[in-house]
């Protein structure tokens, strides 16, 4: 088919926290708030995907962790309720997504030409993921777009940092190639943290932003040197300084998302745009975007 | 055989069986495609028969698949329903379940938990995900719902004195009952990381696979404190990092008071995909060969970095103090200044004083109890636990530990117990206490011979039976 292509890139990270702080009917608690600086910055990434025509988003998500190759969702339609195990006082959503099953096939074909160990999910009463809710809640709240779903292989840990930059660059690449290849626009989103040293207490009313703050100064240098490379246009340097970032900081890059995202974009010499950045519970996080759209050719 | 007093009262606490039991739903779901699961299934049978033979009465498992970050987690939901998928093995088919969980003993092992310091909390919500390693063992070892079940989490943080201190929670809460206590783990969990034959499955590398036959070898001993002590470097040796450490050991061992004479079997141990996964019983007959020693610190209440984000304003309110691990007073650094001597052989004040003041040859000793210096132990034991409960003390060895303090401060300022020439004690229980005391005064500072006046006082502001208050002329 041919002419599809990456439109726009996104670090939009999942913590259970925005969705709760926002009280969708979806979620069960409720709140007063909170977290106003990233919900601020996901208000940013709506208006300004709203202006980007697409067809599908395609989602990395840390929190189906695999150790057996890389997963897609494989069906064309889940439903069923999402209950965060580590935050289930904030998070209780009813889900009801679509699948680009075709796009989700055609990447796990794709990778598999490239070496990669992959496996179409297509038990219907698997339960998909709280943090692929979220950012799918928080990046799409009417959740119009079907969604590709990719696990998070934890190559990182199975053998190094540079081992998983490797399985998630050639992943990146096999994924850019088979939206290019379906003829469809695509919005790709990794939805990892940056920083990701949580505290391991919680205030008595959890959005109290009284008691939000980074874990460490340390933890804060990384997580604006990393934004720093990002909207400076230097994807490269990023990777390059990934196995660093993602020791040091204990940071949530390790499920292969962000470097996946880097290279689904061609590693982007172009500036990125910040959309926000706040703390949750001491891990940073960033939303941001690349907008491809702008920078590249139309049609490859 | 662990029996253990539970904390205010209610009987003794006895852990009846223990249980490691692997994760993966194989056996479960899959006995049939590998000789090897399907022994593991036929372990997990035995292992469930044994259970009913111990008689029982609480089932409590402690899974590494059940990953928490804000303290400690206990399910609490009494009737969890549900339809679980593996995320890695959904090809295997669904694991329904529908448990019966003994949601008042969860409400009480969080109290228990918060009184020893811990954060913790119960879950009862529709359609929690209960993880993968606890239905699988629930399911096997638990047909039917015979007994109650406990489900708790394992914490990402948490280092050996937090899982220690959980496990003497769930001791406190369990009062009088008879606890199977299970750890849901793998061995070595490093498994393959393509899809193989199941027929091909065997361990991922010998080096895996001895270290399993050692960790084995120690189990089939009876030797639980030697595996937990092992832990770090197990965890270093044939863990995958980041995924989950070797914890449940630290977990099964304080539940079995740190015994390393328990009558181990090894009832399975076979290859999950690479992992290695072990069906072993552990009863608590002695098996006769003596017990060893427990080296490391025996922590009764958890302090740690819980409470990171109160701590923060506290400490910043009083920068010169530090908070208490047994939500005792803070320790403050002593205060200098004209005449103060300060010893670091003496513990650290609970306010804002130096050791002594120095004023020409006279020593003036702040009031000096039994804490040691650095640790804060008390010889003798505290007098009440942290929920105020009280405890049986040693008065002698609280007296005599007292006066080593007041000699360490004299021996700072230059001087010895001789110099001493007044001193006041204070008791907090005189009919109880003041023969021992006075046993120790007779063979220490009573051959000194300085005058004494001793009271009766209500309290302490530590949990201590004696303190001296001490006067001395320093000789030139």
């Amino acid at each position: 088919m041919g002419g599809g292509r990456v439109v726009a890139g996104c670090l939009a990270p999942h913590p259970p926290h925005l969705v709760y702080a926002e009280n969708p009917p979806q979620n069960a608690p409720t709140s007063e708030g909170g977290w106003e600086q990233l919900r601020w910055g996901y208000d940013r990434l709506r208006a300004s995907l709203a202006n980007i025509d697409h067809d599908v988003m395609v989602l990395l998500s840390p929190h189906w962790q695999t150790y057996v190759g890389t997963h897609f969702l494989g069906l064309p339609h889940f439903e069923g309720l999402s209950v965060d195990p580590i935050f289930p006082n904030l998070f209780r959503y009813t889900y009801d997504m679509k699948v680009d099953v075709n796009l989700a096939t055609a990447i796990h074909d794709e990778a598999a030409a490239s070496g990669l160990d992959v496996h179409m999910m297509t038990n219907p009463e698997f339960r998909v993921d709280y943090g692929t809710i979220t950012t799918a809640h928080l990046t799409d709240p009417a959740w119009s777009k079907p969604l590709v779903v990719i696990s998070s292989n934890r190559s990182r840990h199975y053998y190094s940092v540079e081992v998983m930059q490797e399985m998630m660059a050639e992943l990146g690449r096999a994924t850019r190639r088979a939206i290019e290849a379906s003829g469809k626009r695509a919005v790709v989103l990794a939805r990892n943290s940056l920083s990701h040293r949580h505290f391991t207490t919680e205030p008595d009313v959890p959005e109290d932003m009284s008691h939000e703050h980074i874990t460490s100064h340390a933890m804060h240098l990384w997580d604006m040197r990393i934004i720093d490379h990002m909207v400076g246009g230097r994807a490269q340097r990023l990777l390059d300084e990934m196995p660093e970032f993602t020791e040091q900081a204990i940071a949530e890059t390790d499920g292969g998302g962000l470097t996946w995202l880097m290279h689904t974009l061609g590693v982007p010499s172009y500036p990125a745009v910040l959309h926000g950045y706040g703390t949750v519970i001491g891990t940073g996080n960033a939303v941001v975007e690349w907008p491809a759209w702008k920078h590249e050719e139309a049609v490859v | 055989m662990a029996r253990v007093e539970a904390r205010g009262g209610g009987g003794l606490s006895e852990v009846v069986a223990t249980l490691v039991v692997p994760v993966h739903p194989h056996p479960l779901l899959a006995p049939d495609t590998n000789e090897g699961y399907a022994r593991l299934r036929v372990a997990f049978e035995e292992a469930a028969k044994r259970i009913e033979e111990s008689g029982a009465d609480l089932l409590v498992v402690y899974s590494t698949t059940w990953p928490s970050i804000i303290g400690h987690q206990m399910q609490a939901d009494p009737n969890p329903v549900w339809n679980l998928v593996d995320h890695d093995f959904h090809d295997l088919g669904t694991m329904h379940y529908d448990f019966r969980i003994d949601a008042e003993f969860a409400h009480a092992w969080k109290l228990a938990a918060e009184k020893r310091g811990l954060s913790a909390r119960t879950v009862a919500y529709e359609g929690f995900p209960i993880d993968v390693g606890s239905v699988v063992a629930l399911s096997l070892l638990n047909p039917g719902n015979r007994i109650p079940a406990a489900i708790v989490s394992s914490n990402v943080y948490a280092n050996r004195a937090e899982t220690t201190v959980l496990a003497k929670a769930c001791m406190d809460a369990a009062k009088g009952r008879k606890i199977a206590v299970v750890a849901a783990m793998s061995l070595s969990n490093r498994m393959f990381t393509q899809r193989i034959d199941p027929k091909e499955d065997r361990i991922h590398s010998l080096k895996d696979d001895e270290w399993n036959r050692k960790i084995l070898e120690f189990l089939a001993d009876g030797r639980l404190e030697d595996v937990a002590q092992l832990s770090r470097t197990i965890h270093t040796q044939i863990r995958v990092q980041k995924v989950v450490a070797f914890k449940p050991m630290w977990f099964l061992s304080a539940m079995n008071e740190h015994r390393n004479d328990l009558t181990g079997e090894v009832l399975a141990y076979e290859a999950l995909h690479g992992a290695g996964g072990a069906v072993v019983h552990l009863d608590p007959a002695s098996n006769g060969k003596g017990d060893k020693e427990y080296d490391e610190e025996n922590v009764e209440v958890f302090g740690g970095d819980r409470g990171v984000l109160d701590a923060v304003e506290e400490h910043a309110a009083h920068p010169e103090s530090t908070p208490r691990q047994d939500g005792g007073p803070a320790l403050w650094e002593p205060v200098e200044g004209q005449g103060a001597v300060n010893s670091d052989a003496a513990p650290k004040p609970v306010g804002a004083y130096p050791h002594a003041r120095r004023v020409g040859d006279m020593l003036y000793l702040s009031g000096v109890g039994p804490r040691q210096p650095g640790t804060n132990a008390i010889p003798g034991g505290p007098i009440h636990d942290v929920a105020g409960a009280p405890l049986e003390y040693d008065i002698r060895a609280q007296t005599r530990a007292v006066v080593a303090n007041v000699e360490r401060v004299l021996a700072e300022a230059g001087g010895s117990l001789n110099d001493i020439v007044d001193v006041t004690t204070f008791l907090v229980d005189m009919e109880r206490d003041f023969a021992g005391y006075n046993e120790v005064w007779a063979e220490t500072l009573g051959k000194v011979g300085p005058t004494r006046t001793t009271l009766a006082i209500r309290s302490l502001p530590t949990p201590i039976a004696v303190e001296m208050k001490v006067i001395a002329h320093l000789k030139q």
